[in-house]
C-alpha cells in the first residue's frame, strides 16, 4: 500500500491566546485533486505553512509520504511544492535564473533543464524566461510564483490561492497545466476562493471553519449531502406553513429557497401549500453547487 | 561559466545560494564594489594630504603607508557586514526569503553560504583597495599569511554578525541603527587612523574592548611586523569571538528565530 501523500494528525496552532488550529485531522492520498476551502481566518493557510515548515505546530504533526515535515524536514520538503499565496519575487534575476536557482537549492542541476523548458512553456513563460522578475506584470509574477514551486518537480503540490486577482485565461491555462501534472500522477492540494473551481477539478474537498475541519468527503458527496438540489418558488407575500421552515433556505422577495435531499421533497413542499392556501407563481429547480455547501457549513463567516 | 563545475548533489543546495548571494552583489558591483572603493581610496587622498608630513606612527613608516592597512581592512569588514545583513533584511522585507525557506537546505548549509558570500563580498573589496592603494604607495608584506588570516577571519566575523542583524532586523530602520551604531563606531575607533599608543591611558584600555581593533591591527601586523599589541592576541580574539557568533547564530538558525514562527 502506497503512504499517503499528506497526513495530519491532531494538529493544534496557538498564536499567544489565539487557538488557530484546534486539532486538525487530515489524510490526502496519493495522486489526488483536494481542495481545501474556508473563508478567511479558517486556518486554511496556517495549516499549509506548517506543512511547508514554515509555521511550527504547537502540537500534533504532519507527514509527507511518512516523512515527518520537523523531524525529517529535508525528505519532506523534498517532496513537496508550495505555491506561497504571496506575490513574492526577487528582483535581482531573471525568470529562469530563478528556476534554475530554486531547483538548485532541492540539489537538481543542469540535467533538470528540460522540466524547467516544460513548467515555462505549460504556464506562458516562454518568452518571459529571460525577463527580470522586476519587470513582469502582476499575472506573469503569479505564473513565475507557481513555476518556481514546481521547479524540482515535486509529487505534492501544495496552490496556496493560486488564482486570487488572476484573469480568465491565466486561470484556464493555469488549470489546464496542474490537471495535466494530476494526470501524471502528481498529488494537488488547493485553497482557492471559487468554489467553482474546486467543484470542477477536485476530488474531495475539506471545509475549515474557525481551526476546525467541519466537512470532510468527495466533491459529489458533499453536493448530496448537504444539498442536494434546490427548488425556488415565486409565492409572492405569504406566510409559509411550520412545516416547510426546516428546508428553507432563504427569502427574497416573495422568492422563497428550499435545499431538498430527493425529488420526493418537492411534493412535500407542493402539498404543503396547497394545504396553506398558497399559490406557486413561478418554480426552479436547480442543482446545488460548493458554494451552497460552503455557505450552508460556514454560513455567515464568510 | 560556473555551471560547468561539477558538483556533487547534495552540495548542490548551499552551492546554489552561495552562487546566488554572489551574483546578487555582483549585479549590482557598482554600489557593492566600486563605492566602498572609492570612499576608501577618498579617505586615503584627503588623510594622506593633510597628516603624511606630520605623523609617523611607527618608526621609519610614513602616515600613508600606516592607513592604507587599516583602510583596506575597515572596508573588508564593513561589506562583509553589508553583504550578508542586507541580503537578509531585503529578502524579508520583500518576502523572498521564503524561496530558501521552503527547501530541504539545512541551518549549516544556509549559515555556510550566507558566511562565504560575505567573505568573498569583503575579499574583493579588500583586494580592489589593495590594488588601487599600490600605485600611492611601495606596500610591503612582512607576513602575507598573517595578512590572510586576519582579512578571512575577519570578514569570517562580520559576515556572520550580519546574518544575526539581518534575522533580528524587522525593517530597515532597524539594520541601519546597526550599520550606524554599532559598526561605524567601532570601526572608527578601532585604530585605522591612528595607532592606540597616541591615546590617553584610559582610551587606550576601552581600545582595547573593541575587538575592530584586534583586526586592524592584526591585519596591520601582517604589513609592518609591529602592531600594538602581539598578533597570536589578536588572533586569538577574533577566532575566539568568530566561534561565539557563529555558535549564536547556529543556534538562532536551528530554532527558527525570527525565520520560522
Amino acid at each position: 500500500m502506497t503512504s499517503p501523500a499528506i497526513k495530519i494528525n491532531g494538529v493544534h496552532k496557538y498564536f499567544g491566546s489565539l487557538h488557530a488550529l484546534k486539532g486538525v485531522d487530515l489524510t490526502i492520498e496519493q495522486g489526488e485533486f483536494f481542495a481545501l476551502l474556508g473563508p478567511n481566518g479558517a486556518g486554511k493557510s496556517t495549516l499549509i505553512n506548517i506543512l511547508a515548515g514554515l509555521i511550527k505546530p504547537s502540537a500534533g504533526n504532519i507527514a509527507v509520504m511518512d516523512f515527518d515535515v520537523v523531524h525529517q524536514y529535508q525528505q519532506a520538503r523534498q517532496l513537496l511544492g508550495v505555491v506561497p499565496q504571496e506575490l513574492v519575487f526577487d528582483p535581482f534575476f531573471n525568470v529562469r535564473e530563478m528556476l534554475r536557482f530554486q531547483a538548485g537549492y532541492f540539489g537538481r542541476g543542469p540535467e533538470n533543464d528540460p522540466w524547467i523548458d516544460e513548467i515555462l512553456e505549460g504556464l506562458g513563460l516562454t518568452d518571459k524566461a529571460h525577463t527580470n522578475m522586476r519587470k513582469l506584470s502582476g499575472g506573469m509574477k503569479r505564473r513565475a510564483l507557481i513555476a518556481q514551486a514546481l521547479a524540482h518537480k515535486p509529487p505534492v503540490i501544495v496552490l496556496d490561492e493560486p488564482t486570487a486577482g488572476v484573469d480568465v485565461e491565466l486561470r484556464q491555462m493555469l488549470w489546464e497545466f496542474i490537471k495535466k501534472l494530476n494526470r501524471a500522477g502528481h498529488t494537488i492540494i488547493l485553497t482557492t476562493h471559487y468554489l467553482e473551481e474546486a467543484e470542477a477539478l477536485c476530488s474531495r474537498v475539506a471545509m475549515m471553519k474557525q481551526g476546525e475541519i467541519v466537512a470532510l468527503d468527495s466533491t459529489s458527496n458533499l453536493l448530496n449531502k448537504f444539498a442536494g438540489k434546490q427548488l425556488r418558488l415565486s409565492l409572492g407575500k405569504v406566510t409559509l406553513p411550520q412545516g416547510l421552515l426546516p428546508m428553507l433556505r432563504g427569502q427574497d422577495n416573495g422568492v422563497f429557497t428550499f435545499a431538498l435531499s430527493d425529488m420526493e421533497q418537492i411534493e412535500l413542499v407542493l402539498s404543503g401549500l396547497r394545504a396553506a392556501n398558497i399559490k406557486v407563481l413561478d418554480m426552479q429547480l436547480s442543482e446545488a453547487d460548493l458554494e451552497d455547501v460552503f455557505l450552508s457549513l460556514v454560513g455567515n463567516h464568510s | 561559466m560556473m555551471e560547468s563545475i561539477k558538483i556533487n548533489a547534495t552540495i548542490r543546495g548551499p552551492w546554489t545560494l552561495l552562487k546566488k548571494e554572489l551574483l546578487r552583489f555582483w549585479r549590482v558591483a557598482f554600489q557593492t564594489v566600486a563605492a566602498p572603493v572609492i570612499t576608501a581610496l577618498l579617505y586615503l587622498l584627503i588623510f594622506s594630504h593633510v597628516l603624511d608630513k606630520q605623523v609617523q606612527v611607527y618608526d621609519k613608516v610614513p602616515y600613508t603607508a600606516f592607513l592604507i592597512p587599516g583602510l583596506i581592512m575597515m572596508s573588508v569588514l564593513q561589506n562583509a557586514f553589508a553583504n550578508s545583513s542586507s541580503s537578509l533584511i531585503q529578502s524579508k522585507v520583500m518576502g523572498n526569503l521564503v524561496f530558501v525557506l521552503l527547501t530541504p537546505l539545512t541551518h549549516l548549509q544556509f549559515f555556510a553560504a550566507f558566511l562565504f558570500a560575505a567573505i568573498i563580498r569583503g575579499l574583493v573589496v579588500g583586494l580592489c583597495i589593495f590594488l588601487v592603494a599600490m600605485w600611492f604607495v611601495d606596500i610591503h608584506m612582512a607576513n602575507p599569511w598573517l595578512i590572510i588570516a586576519f582579512a578571512l577571519l575577519g570578514s569570517a566575523l562580520l559576515g556572520t554578525f550580519g546574518i544575526i542583524a539581518g534575522i533580528w532586523a524587522d525593517r530597515f530602520d532597524q539594520m541601519a541603527a546597526f550599520q550606524n551604531f554599532i559598526i561605524m563606531p567601532l570601526s572608527f575607533l578601532s585604530g585605522v587612523f591612528y595607532s592606540i599608543h597616541s591615546l590617553p591611558p584610559f582610551w587606550q584600555k576601552a581600545s582595547q574592548l573593541n575587538p575592530f581593533f584586534y583586526m586592524i591591527d592584526g591585519f596591520r601586523y601582517g604589513f609592518f611586523g609591529k602592531g600594538d599589541v602581539s598578533p597570536l592576541i589578536s588572533l586569538s580574539v577574533v577566532g575566539l569571538s568568530f566561534l561565539v557568533l557563529a555558535w549564536i547564530t547556529l543556534k538562532m538558525l536551528k530554532s527558527g528565530y525570527k525565520l520560522r514562527t
